[in-house]
């Protein structure tokens, strides 16, 4: 796995480099027209909260080993291990130097919703901007605003730890031509308000895709397999199956889906465990509505 | 009502007679330990959810439940019961078994605590009930692993 991967990225370097301008033209950074940012408004940061915990940015970004407010320091440096490498999250807290509190809406819009950087580069996709990419304007705008509000921090994270050719950030135009849209996961019936914002929070901030769906050699998502459980990235074990036809939760009701986001049980009292303690965590966050919607959508999708 | 609380505190406290397993692998007992763990934990929700009108017996008899069986749940991961019988215990325990008991040792004292000021009604078991919740999940945290 780890070879195939290694040829097929190398393979696509190889084409940057010497497929020259038409890759360059294909894949170049592509971030929003300057209007999509513009005329949003003085954001509501009591939505803009909600989005924050829905995106579970203190999962990677938060300084490590805090406990309760200390979490809200968005300092980074955590390490992410993939198999590409460990990436050490940056500093995101509004700190004018260390952090992005000298960003612009459109810079930091553009960084969640297209994985462009401040400087016009690519981001690597383990910031997971190709789930970010369908959250609306709005939600963006008022996630900005609060996370202003959140305490500066000076500290400066470690670099990405990664192997030749995974730290050249040209490759991953080939990636986003090949994986980034804002198209539908999972076809529900998006009619039903409930539904319609399930699946908002889902494939979009929550990005509960990028651990929960398996992924193809080049890192995207096998289309097929959505929510049907993946290896664990961070070594043994697996991050299960959440679709109808999991042999565990495909038997719990929308409520005990529900109740397992606020509290961490299962139906039969088993415990939260693994990387889903954080994510839950952050769900105990929502309001029980969006819980609900979540529920709801996760008994919609097919059953794998 | 009376009779059945009984039944059920016997039961959680080891008495029934479903304690007694013909399976005597580390894995075996320590999957059995944390299932009783669970059904007292159960009990304990039902009542904070107001599924079950709040008892005082129950709230003892499952709150006691948790705290004996974390003193002896740690003893069940001798060398060589790392994998077999479908454990969902992850290799870290072995690597950290000092940080691996203090967790255990944090439920065991953290719910003995409760027992000393026992909640006194739904409310109280709700928010003794957050703060176990969290002890079990610092522990799955690294500890142990969904392997399906
Ligand atoms: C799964 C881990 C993960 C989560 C969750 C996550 N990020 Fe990140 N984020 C990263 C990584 C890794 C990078 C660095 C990407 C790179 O260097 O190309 C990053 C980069 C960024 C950047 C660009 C910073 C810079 O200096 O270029 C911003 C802005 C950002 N994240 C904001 C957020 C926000 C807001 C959230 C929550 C809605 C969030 N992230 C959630 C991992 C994560
Ligand atoms: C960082 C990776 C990660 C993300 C993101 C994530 N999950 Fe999970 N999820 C896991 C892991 C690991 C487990 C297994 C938990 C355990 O070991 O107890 C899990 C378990 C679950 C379960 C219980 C399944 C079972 O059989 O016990 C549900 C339901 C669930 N996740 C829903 C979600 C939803 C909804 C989201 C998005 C809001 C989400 N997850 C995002 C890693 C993740
Ligand atoms: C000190 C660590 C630790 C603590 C604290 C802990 N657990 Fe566990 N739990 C484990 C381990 C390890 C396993 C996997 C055991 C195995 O499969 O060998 C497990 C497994 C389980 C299981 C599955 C048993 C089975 O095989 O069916 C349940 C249910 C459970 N725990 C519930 C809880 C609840 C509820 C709490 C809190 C009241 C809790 N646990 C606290 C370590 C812990």
């Amino acid at each position: 796995m780890g070879r195939r991967i290694r040829k097929l990225v190398s393979g696509l370097v190889f084409l940057g480099l010497v497929g020259g301008g038409a890759f360059w033209w294909l894949t170049k950074p592509a971030p929003w027209p300057a209007a999509h940012w513009e005329g949003l408004g003085e954001p509501d940061l009591a939505n803009g909260e909600q989005v924050f915990w829905a995106g579970g940015c203190v999962s990677c970004h938060a300084k490590p080993g805090g406990e309760g407010d200390a979490r809200l320091v968005l300092s980074g440096g955590a390490p992410l291990k993939s198999p590409f490498g460990t990436f050490h999250a940056p500093n995101i807290s509004p700190d004018e130097t260390a952090g992005i509190g000298a960003w612009t809406l459109a810079e930091f819009g553009n960084a969640m919703t297209r994985g462009v950087g401040r400087n016009g580069e690519h981001l690597y996709p383990s910031f997971p901007y190709a789930s970010y990419v369908r959250m609306t304007p709005k939600d963006i705008n008022d996630l900005w605003g609060y996370m202003k509000t959140l305490p500066k921090a000076s500290d400066v994270a470690p670099g990405h730890e990664l192997p030749f050719p995974y730290n050249l950030r040209l490759a991953l135009g080939g990636w986003k031509l090949l994986f980034l849209t804002d198209t539908p996961r999972a076809a529900v019936d998006t009619a039903d308000a409930k539904l319609a914002r399930g699946q908002y929070l889902v494939e979009g901030p929550g990005h509960c895709g990028e651990c929960h769906t398996p992924r193809n050699a080049l890192g995207g998502f096998e289309a097929s397999q959505w929510l049907a459980g993946a290896p664990n990235p961070e070594g043994e074990g697996r991050i299960p199956n959440i679709t109808p036809g999991s042999k565990s939760i495909g038997g719990w009701s929308a409520s005990d889906i529900a109740s397992y986001l606020e509290s961490g049980f299962t139906p039969e009292f088993d415990s939260v465990g693994g990387s889903m303690v954080e994510v839950q965590k952050n769900m105990a966050k929502l309001s029980a509505a969006d819980r609900e919607a979540i529920s709801a959508y996760l008994k919609a999708v097919p059953a794998l | 009502m009376k009779i059945r609380a009984l039944m059920l505190a016997a039961a959680l406290a080891g008495l029934g007679v479903t304690a007694v397993t013909a399976a005597d692998e580390p894995q075996a007992v320590r999957q059995q330990l944390m299932k009783k763990v669970g059904a007292a934990t159960g009990a304990l929700a039902g009542i904070a959810k107001g599924e079950k009108p709040y008892d005082a017996e129950i709230v003892k008899a499952s709150l006691t439940t948790i705290s004996e069986t974390m003193k002896t749940f740690p003893d069940h991961f001798p060398a060589g019961s790392e994998t077999g019988m479908e454990t969902e215990a992850s290799p870290k325990i072995w690597e950290n078994m000092d940080d691996f008991k203090a967790k255990a040792a944090k439920l065991g004292s953290d719910t003995a605590a409760v027992l000393a000021q026992l909640p006194a009604d739904q409310a109280g078991v709700g928010a003794a009930l957050g703060g176990i919740g969290k002890d079990c999940g610092s522990c799955h945290e690294t500890y142990r692993l969904k392997k399906n």
